[in-house]
């Protein structure tokens, strides 16, 4: 990947002429260098990583700053608050700011969660990093005899150089070490402590929704990641990560009834989101528990107000857990859009069945791959299941409903 | 511009019908490679053109524009384009504070039940104001293209409110000052039957057909996804609202498109590419 480019040189009064948005055109003094992110090879927009690097290469390069993806929740929320803690731990490592709002827990717990990184390349913040890394340095100690050229570099690489790696890999059973996560600045939202009030001027919308919007906009003012503020060379990124949006913990009713009263707070909430983002160098992640809204024409406007959205289906607690051909992944990856920005196409992955694993060092995405039908009683006991999976019948060749076996 | 696509239309950037009220739709797939389309077209004939960019930044249309050969930040400065930039100016109404002015046209969203008569006369006055004269170059017929009136329902303003609107901009549009009106709708999901539900974007859908002279419904394939081709359009003229037809007009053509960085190409059914 090329490295960053250089820093802006030209006054701001030219780029706000038009440009007063986050999506940058490719121009050559223009781009400026914010540690972990890169521009995109097709339309040279600025990416951030996911935290996931297999979503990263399946979607494009990562997450392009000024949008909003969405991830819809599984069934009991454990995979998407996963991807979530990657989002957020890959911002900590970046030295991103981070936004956290939750409904249910208090947002410090989920800070508390995230994954520690596997540190072997990146230089640590305390003294104590440099003995994870894998140079030994006692060898280092001695004089070189082979490579000698290279006695007289440092042996701890600078922090400028680990935060401009794109992309790192977590260790999913320990947690982060809380000195790495107190070195990022991260503003918290947490619903209970914003209680309804009585609103006189707005008839529309829900308090909790409005005072998230509110204090999204005070930030992005205050902290100066506004676009429309003078460039400096020490941009930097905010990333949003905003859990269980929609749910009833924000008093939206919109997955208890069939009818909601408010059926448009969270899709009036999600246009200024998105209003707010494309004028300011943050990026969000929005999980929303789509699976318990029973209208699926507002799920569709949900989908199509955020510019990326993902679906994931895990297997726990269904009959897919213990069906041995998916014993390999642990649920399905949906997209359901993939974003068109300043370009007429969109990059949507070639193959629509996709699934995911989670291993303890990396989430992986990967195309379905059926196993070959090889033994008679793998067949017999699995063909009556796969004919209700007909979404992920297209690697399996013996997706017909039931048919007996050939037997000779 | 698709050139491709004039020719399906019988249009060209020198001789267009006016007074058109064209509907652009999709079903599950993007149908805003045709608006960016309609944008160019128009520019290039020499229209003056009023967008109302409800969904994406101006930096958006103005990157895919300069891909297909039009500047838009020259047709600004020139006086030929006015951008209502829907997202940045629903930012003041959204989020109200003192020091900021809210700009009339998004002031729907302060209430959204009682309808969009703002956003009427913000078009009105754009439209017709700049008709009497303003002393610069003279342009073409004046156009409205709208992106996308479905977000108006995620909006809170009812199917009813956005069928008023749509009827009142075609009536001050196209019969008054006989100009274009193009709109984008979205809708998701198979055709279902809403029982007594007036919110639903097909009674939009079905209201806006209604109106419209030119439906353009664009689908993917009934087959499924594909990579070489990506989706169809089916264009529907509905030609005897034309006078001066002379009973030669197919009432309605199918063919497949694919979207590609610069431009999109459209071919007949099973004449793509990738299959030939």
């Amino acid at each position: 990947m090329a490295a960053p480019m250089s820093g802006v040189d030209k006054p701001s009064a030219e780029r706000s002429s038009f440009n007063t948005t986050s999506f940058q055109k490719k121009t050559r003094s223009k781009l400026i260098a914010i540690p972990g992110s890169r521009p995109s090879v097709q339309n040279g927009q600025l990416l951030v990583s996911t935290g996931v690097t297999s979503l990263d290469y399946l979607l494009g390069g990562g997450l392009a700053v000024g949008t909003v993806r969405l991830i819809e929740e599984d069934r009991y929320d454990s995979y998407s608050r996963m991807v979530l803690k990657y989002f957020l731990a890959e911002g900590v490592v970046c030295r991103h700011e981070l936004f956290v709002s939750t409904a249910q827990e208090s947002p410090d717990d989920l800070l508390q969660e995230l994954p520690a990184p596997i540190l072997d390349d990146v230089a640590g913040h305390t003294p104590v990093e440099p003995s994870r890394l894998s140079c030994d340095p006692q060898h280092g100690l001695d004089a070189m005899k082979i490579a000698w050229r290279y006695q007289n570099l440092p042996k701890v690489q600078s922090a400028l150089a680990s935060s401009s790696r794109f992309g790192h890999y977590y260790d999913v059973s320990k947690t982060m070490e809380p000195e790495i996560r107190q070195a990022a600045r991260c503003h918290r939202f947490y619903v209970p402590e914003h209680p309804n009030q009585a609103s006189s001027t707005r008839s529309t919308g829900l308090e909790s929704y409005s005072a998230l919007l509110t204090s999204l906009q005070e930030l992005i003012h205050k902290k100066g990641f506004d676009l429309a503020t003078p460039m400096s060379n020490s941009r930097n990124i905010l990333r949003i990560g905003l859990h269980s949006l929609g749910s009833a913990l924000w008093g939206d009713d919109l997955c208890c009834h069939d009818n909601p009263t408010n059926g448009h707070a969270l899709t009036t909430f999600l246009y200024g989101l998105r209003a707010l983002l494309r004028s300011s160098l943050s990026v969000a992640v929005v999980t929303v528990p789509s699976h318990l809204i029973q209208d699926r024409t507002l799920v569709g406007r949900i989908t199509r107000l955020c510019d990326h959205a993902i679906a994931l289906e895990s297997f726990k607690g269904s009959e897919r857990e213990t069906n041995p051909l998916y014993k390999d992944y642990h649920g399905l990856l949906h997209v359901r859009q993939a974003p068109r920005l300043n370009c007429l196409a969109s990059n949507l992955p070639d193959h629509k069945d996709l699934a995911f694993k989670l291993k303890r060092k990396q989430f992986t995405v990967k195309r379905l791959h059926l196993p070959p039908d090889l033994s008679e009683t793998v067949s017999r006991v699995s063909r009556g299941e796969l004919a209700g999976a007909t979404a992920v019948a297209s690697a399996c060749s013996s997706a017909t409903s039931g048919n007996r076996h050939l037997d000779f | 511009m698709f050139t491709e696509l004039n020719s399906i239309l019988n249009a060209s950037p020198d001789s267009f019908t006016q007074g058109e009220f064209i509907l652009v739709t999709d079903r599950q797939s993007d149908a805003s490679f045709l608006i960016h389309h309609f944008l160019c077209f128009y520019l290039r004939a020499r229209c003056k053109v009023l967008f109302l960019g409800l969904v994406q930044s101006l930096n958006h249309y103005s990157s895919v524009s300069q891909r297909l050969g039009v500047s838009l930040a020259q047709a600004k400065d020139k006086g030929q384009l006015i951008f209502l930039e829907g997202l940045k100016d629903s930012l003041s109404v959204l989020i109200p504070q003192e020091s900021s002015k809210a700009s009339e046209a998004m002031d729907f969203l302060r209430d959204p039940a009682a309808g969009l008569r703002s956003l009427y006369q913000f078009v009105r006055s754009r439209l017709s104001g700049a008709a009497d004269g303003d002393g610069g170059e003279e342009w073409g017929p004046p156009v409205l293209l709208v992106d996308d009136v479905s977000v108006l329902l995620s909006l809170g303003v009812s199917a009813g409110a956005v069928l008023d609107f749509s009827h009142y901009c075609r009536a001050t549009v196209c019969s008054r000052l006989k100009g274009n009106v193009v709109m984008l709708t979205r809708c998701d999901g198979e055709e279902q039957e809403d029982e007594g539900d007036d919110e639903g974007p097909e009674n939009l859908l079905k209201g806006l057909t209604h109106q419209c002279s030119i439906a353009l419904h664009v689908q993917g394939l009934p087959t499924g996804f594909c990579r070489d081709i990506h989706g169809q359009v089916c264009a529907r003229v509905l030609c005897w609202r034309q006078k001066q037809t002379d009973g030669q007009c197919t009432p309605s053509k199918l063919f497949q498109y694919k979207v590609h960085d610069k431009g999109a190409s459209f071919f007949a059914r099973g004449t793509s590419s990738a299959v030939l």
